[in-house]
């Protein structure tokens, strides 16, 4: 199972405490991940990406094993600690003030 | 006994007011979506425990919410607003093409029949329509693609449709407006559209007088007589007797004619409220007095616009009053509501002779709607 981390404003949408627990079928990617939660959740549907080109909202960040994702390829295979579940993946909003 | 409830949205979630028809003591329920923009929320007028909302944010996008029991408690609805066909590109600040890019919604007005049938107004500038109680969105293209969208240009606060106007003796016309493109009025239930600006003045565009580009901030009409269309635009407070086919200006002796919020009295068709805002870049009222000017007229008179202090602040006053952030109730003795940025919502029980603060340490208030309840 890979572990899903989200801003506290997502939990509390989809209504869920702490991590999420998701399974994804094949090659474990963000673009897999993503799809798998939205199917889970969704209400998650365009607030991590964009309903229409599926692209990263612009505030919000992917890391990975401590290191910036935001940028990789959404079907770059994921480390192995994320897929074994050592690591969570983390979906995090932009430090910005308001 | 009948009662009262406000609707509030703020910067950083939505609180609920409620009240009996004496409008004394209030019950302040919130914050519900602590943390997230609640642009506004509207009850349907066909089911009065049926509330719309409007829940964004810059990090996370649009949320659509909605209740079935008046605000105990809410369900998440469709979120996914897509322009029909290739948006193109409408005005940026600079006058040069920017494209189409939808932000949030900023304005939600329930059918006045069917309580899943709701108008949405959105940023940037489009309309559109549910008819499944939220689940999904589908745009009113003729108003975008009418044929002025590529000289619309942002207002400072964005491009946004921010009034929609239902005529009550005919569902078929709609009025709308948009910052700033101008007003606009379908006859056919929105599928055409074209703009009513004729009789606006502004020296901020380069034809002051062109068929659009206008920063009209808010239109209101009372139910009765939905061909009299009053408006705060920019600068000037406007009126029109033909549904929008010509303006006049009634800013008559107001201390300043710009401003946001302008309504008009439940029961009073031509008596008119607006709160006088300084200036475009002095958004807060004039010597730091917040006062409520009401015309008993519908501002045919030309001086008639009288200052409403009691129990308003008048003095070291610097908030602003947005354009969706005033409403009128119901009941016997109109009451009327405003929020500002500053957090506060003033209520009159009596028409306006008098003011209180209901709340007073919100956060910023962006809209407030006003249920009359059983």
């Amino acid at each position: 199972m890979i572990r899903v981390v989200l801003p506290q404003h997502l939990r509390t949408l989809a209504r869920v405490d702490g991590e999420v627990l998701i399974e994804v079928e094949g090659l474990a990617t963000q673009r897999a991940i993503l799809d798998a939660l939205e199917a889970r959740y969704p209400v998650l549907l365009g607030t991590i990406r964009d309903h229409g080109t599926l692209k990263r909202r612009p505030f919000l960040r992917f890391f990975v094993c401590e290191e910036d994702w935001s940028h990789e390829a959404p079907d770059a295979p994921l480390p192995d600690a994320i897929v074994n579940g050592l690591e969570p993946f983390l979906v995090i909003g932009a430090m910005a003030g308001g | 006994m009948s009662g009262v409830r406000v609707l509030v949205g703020t910067r950083k979630g939505a609180f609920i007011l409620t009240s009996d028809g004496k409008r004394e003591r209030w019950d302040v329920n919130g914050p519900h979506f602590g943390g997230w923009e609640m642009y506004h929320l509207k009850a349907s007028p066909a089911d009065p425990n049926r509330l719309y909302a409007s829940q964004t944010s810059g990090w996370f996008g649009q949320i659509m919410q909605r209740s079935n029991d008046g605000g105990k408690t809410w369900e998440a609805v469709g979120n996914k607003f897509v322009y029909d066909g290739v948006p193109g590109t409408h005005q940026w600040y600079d006058g040069t093409p920017h494209p189409w890019e939808f932000k949030r919604v900023w304005h939600l007005e329930p059918s006045l029949t069917d309580p899943d049938t709701v108008y949405a107004g959105v940023e940037d500038a489009a309309m559109f329509r549910t008819t499944d109680g939220g689940q999904t969105w589908h745009e009113l293209k003729g108003l975008r693609e009418h044929g002025s969208g590529k000289h619309w240009a942002p207002g400072a606060g964005g491009l946004g449709l921010h009034t929609i106007l239902i005529d009550p003796t005919n569902p078929q016309r709609i009025f709308i407006a948009i910052s700033a493109a101008g007003a606009f009025r379908t006859d056919d239930g929105g599928t055409t559209w074209r703009p009513i600006n004729k009789g606006l003045v502004s020296a901020q565009i380069p034809n002051p007088t062109a068929e659009v580009g206008h920063c009209v901030h808010r239109i209101a009409l009372h139910k009765s007589r939905p061909d009299t269309l009053f408006m705060q635009k920019h600068w000037d407070v406007m009126r029109t007797d033909n549904g929008g086919d010509e303006w006049r200006e009634v800013s008559g002796n107001l201390p300043t004619d710009f401003g946001f919020v302008i309504d008009v009295h439940a029961h009073e068709p031509d008596t008119i409220f607006v709160v006088p805002i300084k200036s475009d870049s002095e958004h807060y009222p004039p010597d730091g007095k917040l006062r409520v000017y009401r015309s008993r007229t519908g501002g045919n008179d030309g001086n008639d616009w009288e200052a409403l202090t009691k129990g308003l602040p008048q003095s070291n006053c610097y908030v602003n009053v947005l354009r969706d952030a005033m409403a009128v109730d119901a009941l016997d003795r109109c009451g009327i509501y405003f929020g500002t940025t500053g957090g506060q919502v003033y209520a009159s029980a009596d028409g306006g002779d008098t003011w209180n603060a209901i709340v007073r340490d919100l956060p910023a208030v962006l809209s407030v709607e006003v249920q009359t309840t059983p």
